[in-house]
């Protein structure tokens, strides 16, 4: 049974679960409301909520587990024999399940009946030709081993789909029943729903909880796998990036870093500046209404979607710079996507974020200080330089190592902008490649999860995601550890 | 004595309030300075942003027009129906090369009539000039309309990229020198059946609504089954984001006591606001196609992935709402004997809606603008070419999404898809300024202070 059916089923029984608490509550105080405990509608809420949350939990449960269960039996049919030379059990695995995929489409559109398709054999009968005209291209010949397994998955997910279908029926039924069976005048049916709706609200808030195992998780498993088949001493410690999806790569992360850390600096030089002058601007000297135009206008900057940031590298700022510093100008640039083209681009993105995080740190200096400055006679802008800026110091270095964590995540501009060739260079106007750009190039390819070539996007993954909590949790310290508190 | 004596020497300088002296000009010209830093610096980020929405109009508003070549087609009988009973069946046995001939010599008639000279000789040397969808649009329309075969039907063909170009100015006579796709003789006669109003450009509805193309036929490509795409991935955005980060907002402002849990969440929350869109793209990929093995490249896994991406903002801007209904309501609520449940569902969060809504809908554009997760995911490498079937297969099917799409036409080799990539930046900020317009008269209109 599809899974929108049994929702829909679990949906509709909940209706008549709702509908019949209600009446019954009702009926039970003698159709005299004021001897419940709660609200008529309570009871039925109730019961509808005893018969969806244990049914959709375990529909949930099962959705998840089937896959694993139906996977390892079928995996376990194969022989290591059945594995060719060069291949994995992950892509044999893969034949299998669309093998099977395409024995239930076939199925479907009447091509084999239910019976045929579980007896078929590859001696008798063209099973690829079979599958090729129910639409599913198999590659390789199909091994009598492959069929099998993959006869062996039908079964035991046509199997799992029913007993799916009993257990959440079942439950559900089950659920309801004994809530009815609760509900009684004097059952205190408002606490019990709202005890059931402060759950849902708990389990709400857990799943960004669980985002978070689910990302370190995803890191770390793939990580491990990733270690087990290449050497960490050599991702951490060689200088060549030469990966090879025919073997044999060199997957050293350091002209990585160095790509991602000195395009990052480079945004760093162009925002930081720009958009810690246009805060003080705004802030200290700008009218109500120049600064009503001006705030928006850069904090459109932070609207646009870094695809656009991306595009602007590639097509407009890259070939520009190479017109003045390329092979017709200065020489220094091969081509137009390089360190200086993302760096120049992700800093005016970088721009606006930096201005309005420190437009509110320079706004958050109480007015007694500048007063008392001026009291002393100096101009404002020696008030500036030195009464604000040293007290919102803390909040500034924060601010900046946001804009750091941000520049370092940053994925499109990097992709689009910055080139492909992993060097080591202090040339900002050579192509250099960063962190991000790679774990895009390493798993958008036709690879498969088991080489190591497609598995050191994950350890390089771990490391964004190591760096960017470490900067955005050291920037936090700074600013609780070094704020002056004024009140 | 306690007073100090002056007791000789230099004469103090004679200051004023009128008199400036040395030291006084030099602060205010560093006043004078430091005002205009940051003057320009506000300038430069204004100069940016104006440079960055120049360049994508002007390089993205030509995706908007096309060029097309109005041709009479003779609907040759013998050719297209051979047996004569119309019969749409069997006329579709004659595939899209019976079809291109009877084009191009359409076109080759066309351009004898109107007097051009050329060394060109024949229809099959005019080729280029059309581009390869036209003759699967006639066949489409002969095939809605059997009954017309044998008369003279005027068409509008879409003109090669090549002829788009060089109405453009992106093409040049010294530009194609090398090109086997397009010669000088074909600019000329070009440029003739211009002068004569059988080459024109008019407004391409076909690039909002149309399917992406093959990598040769730029100027047939369109955004339309990538918006689908996006619209499937936003419709799941919101049905999931918005309830679970209403629920934990809710749950984290009202009810939470403070305790580790508690704690534990808000790091968490905090945390996943600044964690590299990329990494929710590698969430996705592990989570939702190596271990649960959703279909790669459907908008519901794209959808899945940016829910994760966008429950912060949505959880963070919430709060704020939440925050800013003053607690006598809640007071009053419980004073009358509500619960607690009652006074937060009844009367805090429908105040706090407007403010709710306003984050969803800002959260939605940020989450409609990402594209490194979506990269991960396998929905850029894809060819958008065929509209989903229904709302099952929206959902499911292969799909790519706006930027996704937007990328994908950035890295083909062909120039033409440059402009298209522009054009598809146009559509899309359109779409997040309506979005975000929406957002702005949403909380004018019903934001309240108290």
């Amino acid at each position: 049974m599809p899974v929108l059916w049994l929702i829909l089923i679990v949906l509709a029984l909940a209706v008549a679960g709702y509908v019949a608490g209600r009446t019954r509550a009702i009926s039970g105080a003698g159709d005299d409301r004021r001897a419940l405990h709660s609200l008529p509608s309570y009871y039925g809420w109730n019961v509808a909520m005893k018969v969806m949350v244990p049914a959709f939990l375990a529909l949930i449960l099962w959705l998840i587990a089937q896959p694993f269960m139906v996977n390892t039996k079928a995996t376990s049919l194969l022989p290591e024999t059945a594995i060719p030379e060069g291949s994995t059990i992950g892509l044999v695995m893969s034949d299998v399940r669309r093998v099977a995929d395409g024995l239930d489409l076939a199925v479907e559109q009447g091509l084999l009946s239910a019976g045929e398709a579980s007896e078929l054999s590859v001696t008798g009968s063209d099973v690829r030709g079979t599958l090729g005209s129910a639409g599913v291209a198999v590659g390789t010949e199909i091994t009598p081993e492959v069929l099998a397994a993959a006869q062996s998955y039908r079964a035991t997910n046509a199997t799992g789909n029913l007993l799916r279908a009993i257990v959440v029926i079942g439950l559900a039924l089950l659920g309801g029943a004994l809530a009815l069976a609760q509900t009684k005048p004097d059952f205190r049916a408002r606490n019990s729903v709202e005890r059931g709706i402060r759950g849902i609200l708990v389990g709400a808030a857990s799943i960004a909880i669980l985002t978070t195992i689910g990302i370190v998780l995803s890191l770390v498993f793939n990580t491990i796998e990733f270690f087990r088949i290449y050497p960490a001493s050599e991702f951490f410690g060689s200088f060549t990036w030469a990966p090879s999806f025919g073997g044999g790569s060199e997957l050293g992360i350091w002209p990585l870093l160095w790509g991602t850390l000195y395009i990052s600096f480079i945004a760093l030089l162009v925002s930081v500046p720009i958009g810690l002058f246009a805060a003080v601007y705004l802030s200290e000297y700008a009218g109500p209404k120049f600064r009503s135009v001006a705030k928006p206008a850069l904090e459109l900057l932070a609207g646009i979607p870094t695809i656009v940031y991306g595009l602007f590298a590639l097509l407009t700022v890259g070939p520009l710079l190479l017109s003045v510093f390329g092979r017709d100008g200065l020489g220094w640039m091969q081509a137009g996507t390089a360190v200086m083209t993302a760096g120049l681009v992700m800093g005016i993105m970088l721009i606006p974020f930096v201005s309005s995080l420190s437009d509110d740190i320079i706004n958050a200096v109480p007015q007694s200080l500048r007063d008392g400055s001026y009291g002393l006679g100096a101009t404002k802008s020696e008030t500036i330089k030195q009464v604000i800026l040293p007290a919102a110091l803390p909040g500034i270095v924060g601010a900046v190592l946001l804009a750091a964590s941000r520049a370092i995540g940053e994925t499109m501009i990097v992709v689009m902008g910055a080139g492909a060739a992993a060097r080591l260079s202090l040339n900002p106007f050579d192509a250099m490649t960063t962190v991000t750009a790679k774990i895009v190039s390493q798993l958008t390819g036709d690879a498969d999860f088991a080489s190591p070539e497609a598995l050191v996007a994950f350890a390089l993954g771990m490391t964004l995601f190591v760096m960017t909590l470490g900067l955005n949790v050291f920037a936090l310290y700074i600013v609780r550890k070094y704020r002056e508190q004024y009140d | 004595m306690t007073d100090a004596t002056y007791t000789g020497g230099k004469e103090p300088a004679k200051h004023g309030l009128l008199t400036v002296d040395a030291r006084t000009k030099k602060r205010n010209a560093s006043e004078k300075r430091f005002r205009m830093y940051g003057l320009a610096a506000i300038g430069a980020g204004v100069f940016f942003l104006v440079v960055l929405l120049g360049a994508i109009i002007a390089n993205g508003i030509g995706a908007f027009q096309q060029t097309f070549i109005e041709v009479p087609v003779y609907l040759e009988e013998a050719k297209l129906d051979k047996t004569g009973n119309r019969d749409p069946e069997e006329m579709a046995k004659v595939s899209t090369f019976g079809y291109s001939p009877l084009i191009q010599n359409s076109l080759w008639k066309v351009i004898v009539d109107s007097g051009a000279e050329t060394p060109l000789e024949d229809g099959g040397d005019v080729k280029q000039m059309i581009s390869a969808s036209a003759a699967a649009k006639v066949r489409d329309w002969v095939l809605a309309n059997p009954d017309r075969v044998g008369e003279t039907v005027d068409f509008q063909i879409l003109a090669s990229s090549r002829v788009d170009g060089y109405l453009k100015g992106r093409v040049s006579r010294e530009s194609i020198a090398q090109d086997k796709n397009i010669d000088a003789e074909h600019l000329d006669l070009v440029d003739a059946l211009r002068a004569q109003g059988v080459v024109h450009k008019s407004f391409n509805w076909e690039f909002i609504t149309g399917a992406d193309a093959s990598e040769s036929r730029a100027e047939q490509a369109g955004l339309g089954v990538s918006m689908l795409g996006s619209l499937f991935m936003m419709i799941t955005v919101l049905l999931l984001a918005l309830p679970i980060g209403v629920a934990a907002s809710i749950y984290l402002e009202e009810f939470a006591p403070t305790n580790r849990f508690t704690d534990f969440i808000e790091v968490n929350i905090s945390n996943l606001a600044a964690v590299p869109s990329i990494v929710f793209g590698i969430l996705g990929l592990a989570a939702f196609i190596q271990f649960a093995h959703l279909p790669q490249s459907a908008p519901l896994v794209g959808g899945l992935t940016l829910t994760l991406m966008t429950l912060p903002t949505i959880v963070i801007s919430t709060r704020a709402a939440l925050k800013a209904v003053p607690p006598s309501i809640r007071d009053a609520a419980l004073g009358v004997g509500a619960s607690k449940m009652q006074a937060t569902f009844h009367h805090v969060l429908p105040l706090a809606m407007p403010g709710i809504l306003t984050g969803t809908i800002i959260g939605l554009a940020q989450a409609l603008g990402e594209t490194a997760p979506l990269l991960l995911i396998g929905m850029v490498g894809y060819i958008a070419t065929n509209y989903p079937e229904g709302v099952f297969s929206g959902f499911l099917s292969p799909n790519s999404a706006m930027p996704a799409q937007i990328y994908e036409w950035a890295k083909r080799a062909d120039p033409a898809y440059y402009e298209r990539a522009w054009g598809g930046i146009i559509v899309l900020l359109v779409f997040l300024l309506a979005m975000n317009l929406l957002a702005i008269v949403l909380r004018r209109k019903f934001e309240r202070r108290w």
